[in-house]
């Protein structure tokens, strides 16, 4: 891998640090009046989703890590790992429970997600911002009752529980956004 | 700041007063028979600190990192006092207080103590901040005060552990001035000029740079250098000029010294700049003061985007 100076260093780019990889959040050029610069770096861990500040003289460097973000079809659990395919040469990528995380309470089969591959495999997984869930279980829903914002929960087909308006029923699709973890809205099937 | 990068990033109200305080600082010159002058910006040689990264231009030379070294030419052919609001260059310096290319107001004073330039100093600073008080603050107080330290006396390794209390550091060796710049730039900076002026004078004998060698009230050598700070932002650095050739040349070579250390490329000394020191320079108080920042604090802003039309992003 290549190797990166601090005044490369950017949002987004991906760096070994202590033995993982990480992901540069923000890089701050600080420098006394005369003498030494240093860069005051905040990254990601992203083993651990920590975040550290760290500040490293200017001109020092981090040797790059393989990190990629791939686009890839979610196929099924076996209960131990959740298996992706990548669609255009049906290659195929395992991930355990805990790389998967919480993002495993919003994959539906077939459906496709961001994997963060770290030397070829799977460090993290992303689902997509918005997803479109079947409810399997709510309380019945009240007719007409469109205007008072009441709120029920509801279980969609993956696991995930959110709260929707007290109309939507049992069996209908509804619209998530996976980072609030909020309902959106109905969906026609 | 405007989503176009053909757009400036600084709003236009902000121009205007970039403008309007250029317009004071030329005309408190005039008032006071300041001589404004102009140097080049792209000269055959370039300064040997191993902390400047100077742009180096294809068969010509090198962009300045400062005008100092031909405004003293100017001094020693006896021009008095004079002035320039200037572009400089200085590669790899980004941020939010920081661009590739900026605007150093810089002046000397042939004959002026250091405590008379401070005085001149601070005026410029009210043309655009308004009229704060100003304070001075010895750089050895400020360690003693914020640290618990002496910066000229405690052991290295005092430094280092203070460093490390404060910071996470992705390095563990550093010399002794490395430690006194981060402890500087990292504890002590944010928190000087909250409302106030202040000037931090008496600086170790080892950051000197430019600056004649004194000695401070307890007999202990210090640098004749001051920096002013406002809202915790460097506005300005100056020096007790040292005028003598020799010392002048043996500072450069120590320069050179740690750039072959530190792996740097040569640079060649600037002759005309030693041969001017060497045909005498009238004892001088000088200074340098980043117009891009003053502005920034005169408008309120936080970054220098948002006083320069076009940075080094959109430049």
């Amino acid at each position: 891998m290549p190797t990166y100076s601090t005044n490369e260093f950017k949002a987004g780019l991906k760096v070994m640090l202590d033995g993982d990889p990480c992901s540069i959040l923000e890089n701050e050029f600080v420098k006394p009046g005369k003498g030494q610069a240093f860069n005051r770096v905040k990254l990601r861990n992203l083993k651990t989703s920590r975040v550290w500040e760290k500040t490293f003289k200017s001109g020092d460097t981090l040797e790059g890590a393989d990190v990629i973000d791939r686009e890839l079809q979610y196929l099924y659990s076996d209960g131990e790992f959740f298996h992706f395919m990548e669609p255009e040469n049906f290659e195929q990528y395992q991930a355990s429970a805990a790389t998967v995380g919480d993002a495993s309470l919003w994959l539906r089969e077939q459906a496709m997600c961001t994997v963060t591959l770290y030397n070829g495999a799977p460090l993290a997984v992303s689902p997509p911002n918005f997803v479109d869930l079947e409810i399997v279980d709510t309380e019945p829903g009240i007719r007409g009752d469109t205007a008072t914002g009441g709120t029920k929960p509801a279980k969609l087909s993956t696991g995930a529980v959110v709260k929707v308006p007290l109309f939507v029923n049992q069996g209908e699709i509804v619209r998530c956004d996976t980072r609030s973890g909020e309902y959106v809205s109905r969906v026609k099937a | 700041m405007s989503g176009q990068l053909w757009q400036p990033s600084a709003p236009l109200e902000n121009l205007r007063r970039r403008a309007q305080i250029l317009g004071q600082i030329r005309e408190h010159f005039a008032r006071h028979g300041v001589l404004e002058v102009e140097t080049p910006q792209l000269c055959a040689a370039t300064v040997t600190d191993p902390h400047l990264a100077s742009l180096r231009v294809s068969g010509h030379g090198f962009l300045q990192t400062s005008p100092e070294y031909a405004m003293k030419r100017l001094l020693a052919a006896g021009s008095g006092p004079i002035y320039q609001i200037a572009r400089a260059f200085r590669g790899e310096e980004s941020g939010r207080l920081h661009n590739r290319e900026f605007t150093l107001l810089e002046w000397y004073r042939p004959g002026w103590s250091v405590d008379q330039l401070i005085e001149e100093v601070a005026a410029i600073a009210r043309l655009a901040l308004g009229d704060l008080p100003v304070e001075r603050r010895r750089y050895r107080d400020l360690f003693r005060v914020h640290l618990g330290l002496d910066p000229l006396t405690c052991p290295t390794a005092d430094l280092r552990a203070a460093a490390c209390a404060h910071r996470d550091l992705s390095f563990a060796e550093a010399d002794r001035d490395t430690w006194l710049e981060l402890l500087m730039s990292e504890v002590i900076e944010p928190r000087l000029g909250t409302g106030v002026l202040t000037f931090v004078v008496d600086y170790p004998p080892s950051q000197a740079a430019l600056a004649r060698l004194d000695f401070d009230e307890q007999g202990d050598p210090v640098a004749g250098r001051f920096e002013l700070y406002a809202s915790g932002v460097e506005l300005a650095n100056g020096y007790d000029e040292l005028v003598d050739a020799g010392e002048q040349r043996a500072r450069f070579a120590a320069d050179l010294r740690q750039r072959q250390a530190l792996g740097l490329a040569e640079v060649a000394l600037d002759e005309n700049f030693l041969a001017a020191l060497a045909s005498g320079l009238p004892p001088s108080s000088g200074v340098a003061l980043g117009v891009d920042r003053l502005v920034m604090l005169a408008a309120g802003a936080t970054t220098l985007a948002e006083v320069i039309a076009f940075p080094a992003s959109r430049a």
